[in-house]
């Protein structure tokens, strides 16, 4: 029998269609605004809380959809966003620094759907609103902070060794030890094979020189930890932020992108993103006079800094402890109400501060707040990026007493600023500078009235395509349009199974789909047309037109795949989008138009004489 | 062609943001938004260069910086709508930013000019693999021509060139050459079936023979199209101005440049004459 299907090809291309429709169907359920609130404390169990917080939430009268417990945060759904938004900010007052307060777009997709694990498609940015941030990571920065870890290192190494050295100093290229005396260079190139191994020695023509410089390999690691621990700090300060699903992946080898769905507030998201600020605790030097070094005569361990007033102090060279060596911090004021940030170090900071703190009672120390500021600039036509590390003396307090783990800092300038900075000491710094080299925000009216036109365009597309191919090629048009619907249907559960993003180009490429698809289809009935010309009979002509047709379609489709996996490889965020969508439409669009439309065809002509085709 | 190519040489393409870097911003407003005013107020505060238009709608504005020297580009924004709210009486609602640095640009057209390139190759090598080199020196220069014209359109009409139309340009090479490999496949076929027909009279014959599923198909291309043209939003105007363009100059390149091209540079029956099996694969496919 010519055309006819096995029974099971039947089942499979039915089943097929009965999975596709389940898993698109989570895409017609709307989404509830939300608030997300989870504990950043795993001592407090988030069930004692859920009351007060359903409370807090009755007590503004702001009506609630829903409340869920789940394992580790509470979800209460909300009518809309205005209603969201308002309770997200009396939950945020509320609640305090231990919980994290996130807006969050809830679906209302039925349990059996989701036992299923079928989800709705994820919405990009410009469908759904927010922030999308590319960021670069300056790795010379971290090299150069690296060099200068190192040049510690060196001088430690040499002091706990007895090593007799006139200077150890970093120039852009060498790390370079002075000896005082030659002798001591057998000892001093043993000890730096022995304890500084991942330094490449090189032995100048001075003979009481050594230079040193920090291998490849080991440069190579500095950068790639860079963007590791960039990465880190970055994801737990957006957590502080409050974003539910926010994206944090690294794209190339020193950008990382920084996706903040339904965050408006951009300045706050940059300010808490981008700066670098951290804090260095250092001892004053008060042998030396600061007057002096400013014409020029710094003594070897010391550095100049200035105060925020803009007088000139000299500082110990020798760090304390630095930023990442806090665990927690919490913002507040001291007893006389000025602005404050309270810190608490790790193990090795708290045994520094120790023993420094016991030596140095009723001397000054200072606090040093540092952050890096990156300009693009145009010089001559030229772009020069432009890099300033700004270093300031906070505050000078004296030593009272001896203090380790927790202690307080003050000298800010506003209550602001001591938010910020704590909630940046408890994410911990950024391992290097980052500077934006991007960004794209779209407003959340913005989104809905792309996710709008998209739908709209689609809809009008799509008739006009099903009009027009039943207009030309009557019962067979007609089933190539079920071919079509189909098709629209595996792309969207494929999507959603994928968890792919949805973009407005992702709708474009859909609807491109649409009109692209049933290409194949106009390929088979345009040759069996012509083989009825040619005088074939009917049932012929349909197994001679799928057949003859099927080599053009597979050329003509590759071709299209090659190109859009091109797309797929080269093109970045909405961009990738359309190339997904492309892509699976593409190899959806063969299944469908080929296969479905001659299931139905032999469903209707199959198994009988037929005189005439309604094509 | 040549109208496409001069334009090109001398009015250049307008490139958007993502490509020069820069800054973007648009502002919805309930009324009609009175764009001179907003002109002037920016024009006061620095941005003289900055220029201001409607987009889509009376109401929506579109403002668009050039990379600044001097200033921290991240501010730039914050600073532009604190003075437009300051002289219009409604705050204006923040629609989009989009900031791209000159070093995000930079690599930006770097990613797309190499796109086109990989895809030429990709292309070239299939379609010397499944037909012949001429075949597919024909298809690329036939496909250089569709992308060429377009730009020229983009060019001509000094609209502006943005990532989007960059995949649309893409979209249209894998369009344009599904169309052309349409009637390839005829040809090959009609080279195998008529033995004995010129060259030139089987070419015919393929074009003629596929013409009517030709236009179909691009009717319905064009349909959807349309329809995305119309309302799809100003967001994706420019991409779908870019595909419909495309649309009508792939079909007609696939009709009168794939396959005269192929036969310039002297196609002839013998070089389709390898006999390839695609009945084997045929049989396993419904």
């Amino acid at each position: 029998m010519q055309n006819h299907f096995p029974l099971w090809k039947n089942i499979l291309i039915l089943a097929i269609f009965f999975i596709s429709l389940v898993y698109a169907l989570p895409n017609l359920y709307s989404e509830d605004p939300s608030v997300q609130i989870s504990s950043n404390l795993t001592t407090v169990t988030l069930k004692d809380q859920s009351a007060r917080i359903e409370a807090a939430i009755k007590a503004a009268a702001l009506p609630t959809k829903a409340f869920e417990t789940k394992d580790k945060q509470i979800l209460a759904r909300f009518n809309n966003t205005d209603d969201q938004l308002k309770a997200a900010d009396i939950l945020r007052d509320q609640l305090g620094n231990d919980y994290t307060v996130a807006l969050n777009l809830a679906p209302t997709t039925p349990t059996w759907l989701r036992a299923l694990g079928a989800d709705a498609m994820y919405l990009g940015l410009d469908l759904r609103g927010g922030v999308h941030f590319l960021l670069e990571v300056d790795m010379d920065a971290a090299v150069k902070q690296a060099e200068e870890r190192y040049t510690d290192d060196v001088r430690t190494a040499l002091r706990t060794a007895k090593i007799r050295y006139l200077a150890v100093v970093k120039d852009p290229d060498f790390i370079k030890i002075k000896l005082k005396a030659i002798e001591d260079k057998p000892a001093l190139l043993a000890l730096l094979s022995k304890e500084l191994r991942t330094l490449n020695v090189t032995e100048p023509a001075a003979q009481d020189q050594v230079w040193l410089k920090i291998s490849e390999l080991e440069v190579r690691d500095i950068k790639k930890s860079a963007v590791a621990q960039n990465m880190t700090t970055l994801r737990n300060r957006v957590n502080q932020l409050g974003v539910a699903e926010p994206v944090i992946q690294q794209q190339g080898e020193n950008r990382i992108v920084v996706q903040l769905p339904g965050v408006q507030d951009t300045t706050r998201a940059k300010e808490i993103l981008g700066t670098t600020a951290t804090l260095e605790y250092r001892l004053v030097d008060t042998e030396h006079d600061a007057q002096q070094a400013l014409q020029g005569h710094v003594p070897v361990n010391s550095k100049l800094y200035y105060e925020k007033n803009g007088a000139p102090i000299l500082l110990n060279r020798r760090i304390i402890v630095t930023g990442d060596q806090i665990v927690d911090s919490s913002s507040g004021a001291d007893e006389d109400g000025r602005p404050s940030v309270n810190i608490t170090l790790n193990g090795v900071g708290a045994t520094k501060m120790g023993k420094l703190t016991q030596a140095n009672v009723g001397k000054p120390m200072a606090v040093v707040f540092i952050e890096y500021k990156v300009d693009t600039k145009i010089v001559n036509g030229e772009k020069v990026r432009h890099k300033e590390k700004v270093e300031k003396v906070i505050s000078v307090a004296t030593i009272n007493g001896v203090f380790s783990k927790r202690f307080q800092t003050t000298g800010l300038d506003s209550p602001q600023e001591a938010r910020n900075l704590s909630l940046m000491l408890r994410a911990g710094a950024l391992a290097a500078p980052i500077d934006i080299v991007e960004e794209r925000t779209v407003g959340p009216s913005l989104g809905q009235d792309n996710i709008n036109k998209g739908f709209l365009s689609f809809i009008i597309g799509f008739v006009a395509v099903v009009l027009f191919m039943v207009v030309f090629y009557r019962m067979f048009g007609l089933i190539a349009n079920l071919a079509l619907a189909f098709n629209v249907v595996i792309v969207v559960s494929i999507l959603s199974m994928l968890q792919a993003t949805l973009t407005l180009p992702g709708i474009a490429g859909i609807i491109l789909t649409v009109g692209m698809s049933v290409d194949a289809n106009v390929l088979i009935f345009e040759r069996i047309k012509e083989e009825i010309r040619n005088g074939s009979s009917p049932q012929t002509s349909i197994f001679a037109g799928y057949e003859k047709a099927f080599a053009t379609i597979l050329d003509s489709h590759v071709t299209n795949l090659v190109v859009a996996i091109v797309l797929f490889a080269f093109g970045t965020g909405s961009v990738k989008g359309f190339a997904v969508t492309l892509i699976i439409g593409i190899l959806s669009s063969m299944f469908t138009a080929i296969t479905g439309t001659r299931m139905v065809i032999n469903w209707i002509y199959g198994h009988r004489k037929v005189e005439k085709l309604s094509i | 062609m040549i109208i496409a190519i001069a334009s090109l040489a001398i009015r250049g393409l307008e490139m958007g943001i993502d490509f020069t870097g820069g800054t973007l911003i648009e502002v919805g407003y309930q009324k009609a938004a009175d764009v001179t005013a907003l002109r002037k107020t920016l024009g006061e505060i620095g941005f003289a260069d900055a220029t201001v238009q409607n987009f889509g709608t009376a109401k929506d504005v579109l403002i668009r910086l050039k990379p600044r020297e001097g200033v921290n580009s991240n501010d730039l924004s914050s600073q532009v709508l604190e003075a437009i709210n300051k002289t219009t009486a409604e705050p204006a609602s923040v629609r989009r930013v989009e900031f791209v640095g000159p070093q995000v640009g930079d690599d930006l057209a770097e990613d797309g000019f190499l796109a086109l390139l990989y895809s030429t190759l990709g292309i070239l090598i299939y379609i010397a693999w499944r037909f012949e080199w001429k075949f597919s020196l024909g298809a690329v220069i036939a496909t250089f021509h569709d992308v060429i014209v377009t730009l020229g359109v983009f060019s001509i009409f000094q609209l502006e060139f943005d990532l989007t139309v960059l995949a649309a340009i893409l979209a249209l090479i894998g369009y344009s050459l599904n169309d052309t490999i349409v009637v390839y496949d005829r040809i090959r076929e009609n080279f195998r079936d008529m033995r004995d027909t010129p060259t030139e009279d089987i070419m015919n014959i393929a074009v003629n023979d596929t013409l009517s599923r030709t236009i179909m198909t691009s009717a319905t291309v064009f349909l959807v199209l349309l329809a995305l043209f119309i309302w799809g939003g100003a967001v994706i105007h420019n991409f779908s101005i870019g595909l419909l363009f495309g649309v009508v100059f792939g079909t007609y390149s696939s009709i009168f440049i794939a396959s005269p091209m192929a036969l310039i540079l002297g196609i002839c029956p013998e070089d389709l004459m390898v006999p390839i099996k695609e009945g084997s694969e045929m049989d396993q496919m419904p």
